[in-house]
């Protein structure tokens, strides 16, 4: 039955080989099904069949077990939904707030589209890696392909394949069992005596390879966490290296071979011609003023009042007691690191001359901004006149009350 | 071509009480992989495939040149400007990504709903899939000016300390595209290593043994790797049927989220997955018509498959019309002055001739696939399907093009052209999709013979029938 010219013919470059089972020709996918449900009735365990197409019922002759694929697919999706969420609400808002017209950093709806693509993404790499691995491919080696005719399985032939290590493979009853179950044709495959190994050499390389091929991403993590005097090395330099001329440079650009060009005659900067300290900065010989540059009257104080209600008494409130509707938010809100608007009743604020008060009003002072891209600046020293009218009314004393009102201030309220 | 006109063989009936049969009578397992093989395994193919061939190559060459050109001088060689931003580039992206998804339609949505009919042309339809979406993804990757630096689109730990914006639609379709050309490989690979093995069975030469073999994974046809394998082919439809909706969804949200008059449209998202597969079924008739005569495959891509398809594009560009029509009462309906304008403009503004061929291709011309001899004829069905292609591109050119060229201020109005840059790469890239589609011609199995084989009738035996 073993013809020693069998193995040799079959162009098995090893000498040693030995049974590695048996390989039955059926003509019909219904033969092939009728006698996979003998070879299954038989006991036989380490068996397969073989088609050029999925059989209908084929399973069921068999005995296959459903496979758990779809388990480990559920399982990446899952997996993949829930690490595009992770990723969006890290980055987007912990790492990396984003702000975008002051929506929420973080917002399911938007989030959808990714966690999908993922879910697929993952799950698709799980059908396919795992289709792949649950039948142990790529195998370039299997015994059966041995046996001549086996090529024809991807075209037309139907075949059934019994391993010699199953426990009940003998080679004369299995091979009557197959010819009974209506096989036209029966061949004994071989393999290599011992299966074939990698060189150690090769081996060996790999490994080293592999650990050689670990050094550069950990250097680059290290060198990434460890403190530098000198910028990073980085890939991309497009921003290292501008066109661009320095100020006082030389430039080819223009005759003169001057990189600063000089103002373009009877031209004049936005805000060159600010001449006047008392009036635009505040200031006399130095020193921060105390009189208004502007005519003090009736208008400039309403002027003052409208001005100020529109832009400072979102914060230091109506009164000025540095209670504005701002504040009264963050603190509803429990803003971290809300620091409350200075009353402007606190006796070193009152204390400030009018120049000083300008100039805060200005240039912003602390957390404050300055406001001098919103108020103009008549407008600036109407506030600060009506601000020193608020702080007179919070702070006065009776003799700042007309003589012919003292009377009514000085009465007990009466019970209603 | 002529041999054919006549085919005394016919399964286009209608009679439901008939199962029409999916191939020409006498077919049997070893016919079908003879047919499929005999491509691939003759030593020369036709001349016409090497005339084609030379046309696409000699136009993919000019495709890279350009991109050259582009990268080393600058996006400005195209004929974006502001407010026209997104041209031509974009037009195509979209016009191609559009092309893939009747593949996957074909291959996952088909294949979910039983049509035994797909797997004929599913092979072809799905490596479609996969070069469309290669045309479709160079062309917003070109868009960003500084290639090199195309990885920070993806979201990875940099010690800028920044990450994406994932609440944009950019970032989405940068995530869905690429989802969906990984998912639709992974689709058409793992139904070819069956067919694979089929010619590594067959190969007589060394280097094809060695290739084939390689790619066939060692597939020996068994029944327990057939029953893992046909789970794993399920699981990848009904995950790639979901992917292909959202894909082109992901992609009108690009325009819809804008606020611009012309995009902001909630009904995007299913007009442009009606459009694309459209424009898909298209292009798979386009190129199957001539693959079936030139390699002699009429066997096995019958008049009933073509026609099927010709069925899918009379119902899809019907659905277009509506979207169109709705589109222009969803304007008129929203009492705003710039979306009325918006539509105005299109029918009557400077491109009011892109939108009349629009809306003649993509409405009329497919009308004609209510006769019967329309629906039959390769000829004529190629006719139609190439009017509708153009009507598909002159589509996104009308929503990009025409809907930035003038918006809310007169004062910024703009009319675009295209350079010769624009016009080469749009040439250009018509010459990789068919570079690719025929080296796949050329040595890949064009059908699926595992599948076609499963629905044979002498594949379910005599105690099995449907």
């Amino acid at each position: 039955m073993i013809e020693p010219s069998t193995s040799s013919t079959n162009g098995l470059e090893e000498p040693a080989t030995v049974i590695a089972g048996l390989v039955a020709e059926f003509r019909t996918p219904d033969a092939l099904k009728a006698a996979a449900t003998k070879v299954r009735d038989a006991g036989y365990r380490l068996w397969d069949a073989h088609s050029p197409f999925p059989i209908h019922g084929m399973e069921r002759a068999m005995g296959i077990r459903p496979t758990i694929l779809p388990w480990l697919v559920f399982c990446a999706g899952l997996t993949g939904a829930a690490a595009a969420l992770l990723l969006q609400w890290w980055t987007n808002t912990i790492d990396y707030p984003f702000l975008v017209s002051g929506k929420p950093f973080f917002s399911l709806p938007a989030n959808i589209p990714i966690i999908f693509e993922l879910m697929v993404l993952l799950s698709a790499f799980a059908a396919f890696g795992g289709v792949l691995v649950l039948n142990l491919l790529p195998e370039y080696r299997h015994p059966a392909f041995s046996v001549k005719r086996f090529a024809r399985v991807t075209s037309d032939g139907f075949f059934i394949s019994i391993a010699a290590s199953d426990p009940k493979f003998d080679l004369s009853a299995t091979r009557a069992l197959l010819e009974s179950a209506g096989a036209v044709a029966v061949d004994v495959c071989y393999a290599p005596a011992e299966a074939p190994r990698l060189p150690g050499v090769l081996k060996w390389g790999l490994v080293v390879a592999a650990l050689l091929a670990l050094i550069p991403p950990l250097w680059i993590a290290r060198q990434r966490q460890i403190p530098s005097d000198v910028p990073r090395l980085h890939i991309i330099q497009d921003m290292d290296f501008q066109p661009r001329y320095q100020a006082q440079g030389v430039g080819r650009f223009f005759a003169d071979r001057r990189a600063t060009r000089p103002p373009v005659p009877h031209s004049m900067a936005v805000g060159g011609r600010q001449l006047d300290a008392h009036f635009y900065q505040g200031q006399i010989d130095g020193q921060w003023a105390t009189t208004f540059p502007i005519p003090v009257d009736r208008e400039t104080m309403e002027r003052g009042r409208e001005r100020y209600n529109i832009y400072c008494a979102p914060c230091h409130g109506l009164a000025g007691e540095g209670d504005g509707m701002t504040h009264q938010r963050a603190v509803a809100r429990r803003e971290p690191g809300w620091v409350q608007p200075r009353s402007l009743h606190v006796s070193n604020v009152r204390e400030q001359p009018v120049g000083r008060l300008f100039h805060t009003i200005t240039h912003g002072l602390n957390t404050m901004s300055g406001y001098a891209a919103q108020i103009p600046v008549a407008d600036r020293w109407a506030i600060v006149l009506y601000v020193r009218a608020l702080q007179r009314s919070q702070n006065a004393v009776l003799d700042d009350v007309p003589t012919a009102l003292r009377p009514a201030l000085l009465q007990e309220p009466t019970k209603p | 071509m002529s041999s054919v006109a006549f085919p005394a063989f016919d399964n286009t009936s209608d009679d439901p009480t008939v199962r029409a049969p999916l191939t020409t009578p006498g077919q049997n397992f070893q016919t079908i992989t003879e047919t499929v093989c005999r491509v691939v395994e003759r030593p020369r193919p036709p001349l016409g495939w090497y005339i084609a061939f030379a046309i696409a190559v000699a136009w993919t060459g000019v495709f890279f040149l350009l991109v050259v050109y582009l990268v080393s001088t600058g996006i400005g060689v195209w004929g974006n400007n502001v407010p026209v931003a997104w041209a031509f580039d974009i037009v195509n992206f979209v016009f191609w990504i559009g092309i893939g998804h009747a593949g996957t339609l074909i291959s996952a949505i088909l294949f979910l709903f039983r049509q035994k009919w797909r797997t004929s042309i599913n092979r072809a339809a799905e490596a479609m899939t996969i070069f469309a979406v290669i045309c479709a993804g160079l062309f917003p990757a070109l868009h960003v000016g500084r290639v090199w630096v195309e990885y920070w689109l993806f979201p990875y730990p940099n010690q800028m300390g920044m990450w994406p914006n994932f609440r944009s639609p950019l970032v989405w379709d940068v995530v869905a595209v690429s989802t969906y050309g990984t998912v639709s490989l992974l689709f058409w690979y793992l139904g070819m290593i069956p067919d694979l093995a089929t010619l590594r069975d067959r190969a007589t030469g060394t280097v094809r043994k060695l290739l084939y073999g390689l790619f066939a994974l060692g597939w020996r046809g068994s029944a327990r790797q057939w029953h893992r394998y046909e789970r794993a082919y399920l699981l990848l439809a009904a995950l790639s049927t979901p992917l292909v909706l959202s894909v082109h969804s992901v992609v009108s949200t690009d325009f819809a989220v804008a606020q611009l008059p012309g995009w902001h449209v909630t009904l995007f998202p299913p007009y442009f997955v009606a459009g694309a597969i459209f424009s898909g079924f298209a292009m798979v008739v386009t190129l199957m018509v001539p693959a079936r005569a030139f390699f002699g495959l009429k066997d096995l891509i019958t008049i009933r498959h073509l026609e099927n398809m010709n069925k899918f594009i009379l119902a899809t560009g019907c659905m277009v019309g509506y979207a169109y029509a709705l589109e222009v009462f969803a304007s008129w309906y929203s009492g705003n002055q710039y979306e009325w304008f918006a539509m105005v403009n299109r029918a009557v503004g400077p491109y009011a001739w892109c939108y009349w061929t629009m809306v003649f291709c993509n409405v009329v011309v497919p009308q004609l696939f209510w006769f019967k001899s329309w629906r039959t004829s390769p000829w004529r069905m190629v006719l139609v399907a190439v009017l509708v292609n153009v009507g598909m591109w002159m589509e996104r050119f009308v929503i990009i093009v025409v809907s930035l060229s003038r918006d809310f201020l007169p004062s910024s109005w703009e009319i675009y052209k295209p350079t010769w840059v624009d016009l080469g790469m749009l040439a250009g890239s018509f010459g990789l999709f068919f570079t690719l589609f025929l080296l796949f011609c050329r040595y890949l199995p064009m059908v699926a013979m595992a599948e076609v084989k499963a629905v044979l009738p002498a594949a379910h035996g005599s105690g099995h029938r449907h």
